[in-house]
């Protein structure tokens, strides 16, 4: 798990380090270059954006069903998790569960894992992962309580089983998060 | 009354209810059980707030067994 963060991190280094330094040396070179320089940041700039959106875009929201199949689902949901998760849920679509590896966000098709504190100023890295029930029928919160069983059964599974989309900071997922999920993001950083 | 139940396209459905006293009640609960099990459901049976256990049994003095789908990467 923290050799992943770490992968990934390099990985976003990698591909924003040569293009910051591409900038410097040609506004060393040649001021004139500015536009250039420019897109070269701004590349610098987007990449580690489109791989945060990648990773925000396993906790949004998917289709629903029919009112009656969701009211009886989120009653199960809310039967199987406390009363601080059942109104976080109400409030961002996110069931949230403290486990060994970290604090997790479950979503329908997706969970985020906000691994423990590094230190007290920095926050530990979100781990986004690509995580679903084979069945598009099942109501939106019967996904949840799905994925939520599965991870209580066997986190370390859960984890295995799950694809990786993005780890990284929690300020730049955040970003990229709907409005409404961002303090679902917050509450769990804050464990 | 116990009951086991499938999340399924209607939220859940209840598959089978029995009291450990009645022993046809437990029986026909145990013959829907073995046949979600056939049918690829994992069964689940809450251990507390953030636990949960698969059983490949039927608990017969658990108050709710939750029959779920495999979860797959995306």
């Amino acid at each position: 798990m923290h050799r992943a963060g770490v992968v990934w991190t390099l990985t976003t280094v990698a591909h924003v380090v040569p293009f910051i330094a591409v900038a410097v040396v040609l506004m060393l070179l040649q001021p004139l270059a500015f536009p250039v320089a420019a897109i070269a940041l701004v590349h610098a700039w987007i990449i580690p954006e489109l791989y945060a959106a990648r990773g925000a875009g396993v906790v949004r929201p998917k289709s629903r069903a029919a009112a009656g199949p969701e009211r009886v689902a989120l009653g199960l949901l809310g039967d199987l998790v406390g009363h601080e998760a059942r109104e976080l849920h109400a409030q961002t679509g996110l069931a949230i569960e403290r486990g060994r590896l970290g604090t997790w966000l479950v979503a329908e098709a997706g969970a985020l894992l906000v691994r423990p504190r590094r230190s007290r100023r920095r926050p530990g890295l979100v781990h986004c992962y690509c995580v679903r029930v084979p069945a598009p029928e099942l109501p939106s919160a019967d996904r949840v309580a799905h994925l939520l069983l599965a991870l209580r059964a066997d986190e370390q599974g859960f984890a295995t089983v799950a694809n990786l989309a993005f780890a990284g900071a929690p300020w730049r997922l955040r970003r990229r998060l709907p409005a409404a999920m961002a303090p679902a993001l917050d509450r769990a950083a804050a464990v | 009354m116990s009951r086991l139940i499938r999340m399924d396209r209607t939220g859940h459905t209840t598959l089978a209810e029995w009291t450990a006293e009645d022993p046809t009640s437990v029986e026909a609960a145990v013959v829907a059980f073995r046949r979600e099990l056939d049918q690829g459901y994992f069964a689940m049976v809450t251990r507390g707030e953030g636990h949960a256990e698969q059983v490949k049994t039927l608990p017969v003095d658990e108050p709710l067994v939750i029959m779920r789908l495999p979860i797959a990467g995306g």
